[in-house]
């Protein structure tokens, strides 16, 4: 879905969420998209999108930048593992994080105006 | 057209943490070559799923990108179990990943299906007990960089 283009880091301050990795803050983020299983995400999460996820594993990381995604926004507080951190560090993607649940984090992105 | 770059990377199959590093790699250098922003994504998309099948389902494999200007060739090996029902397998959904697998976030079935709707060309030769073999074939120029 498509949502009013900013960057990264903006989104993240307009939602309060948490940073985790910022590792690229200026990145576009231009539409969302929301799913844990990692081969759905990689086949149609759109390029530039914030994705929202509870999957927290280096897997994440591995799928946001082979797939093109602007930040990685983690819901219901699910925690990013060590070695995914330094992968996100290493590879330039954004990881977020928040308390809201997905559905919340997701109404939340589309209200924003 | 003429070759420009052939990549080879072993990937290991006891590392699901790891995994990805080859796509990730292929993708750093298809960048430099400055290919077009969607063929590398749909390089790289069709790259690792093809790259995790050889880790969670063969204890890993070989890879092979070979890249010219027109197109980009990636060829996957490994000498797994064989996949019985290639057709089976091809099917959105259709996966044999385990729980533990699953926890990780794989095991949507949708993995040879990625490859398949990314890639211009797929093959797969494939005889059980003995491996499996993935050929495909990215072209610069295709009405699939719209995807
Ligand atoms: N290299 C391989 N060796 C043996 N079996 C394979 C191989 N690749 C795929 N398969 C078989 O084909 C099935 C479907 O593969 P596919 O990639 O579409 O889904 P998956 O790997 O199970 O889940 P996902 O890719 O969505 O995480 C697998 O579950 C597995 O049984
Ligand atoms: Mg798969």
């Amino acid at each position: 879905m498509q949502i009013k283009e900013c960057t990264a880091a903006r989104l993240a301050e307009e939602l309060g969420l948490e940073t985790v990795v910022s590792a690229d803050p200026e990145r576009r983020v231009c539409c969302g998209y929301a799913g844990d299983l990692l081969s759905w995400v990689m086949g149609r999460a759109p390029v530039d999108c914030a994705w929202v996820t509870v999957m927290s594993n280096v897997n994440v990381v591995a799928v946001a930048t082979l797939a093109d995604v602007g930040c990685v926004i983690l819901a219901e507080n699910a925690e990013l593992d060590e070695d995914a951190a330094e992968k996100a560090r290493a590879v330039g993607i954004n990881v977020y994080r928040t308390a809201m649940p997905v559905f919340e984090v997701c109404a939340k992105i589309a209200n924003r105006g | 057209m003429s070759e420009l770059l052939t990549l080879k990377y072993t990937v290991h199959g006891d590392n699901f943490t790891g995994a990805g590093e080859a796509s990730v790699s292929m993708k750093r250098e298809l960048r430099q070559l400055g290919f077009d922003a969607n063929v590398i994504r749909r390089a790289a998309i069709a790259m690792y799923e093809g790259e995790i099948n050889m880790v969670i389902h063969a204890e890993g494999g070989e890879a092979e990108v070979i890249i010219s200007e027109d197109r980009i060739e990636i060829i996957l090996r490994d000498e797994g179990p064989g996949i019985a029902n290639v057709e089976l397998a091809m099917k959105d959904g259709f996966s044999t990943a385990q729980d533990n697998i699953r926890a990780l976030g794989f095991g949507a079935g949708m993995g040879l299906p990625n490859m398949k709707r990314y890639s211009d060309d797929m093959r797969i030769e494939t005889e059980i007990g003995k491996g499996t073999t993935v050929y495909m074939t990215i072209l610069s120029d295709s009405p699939k960089n719209a995807l």
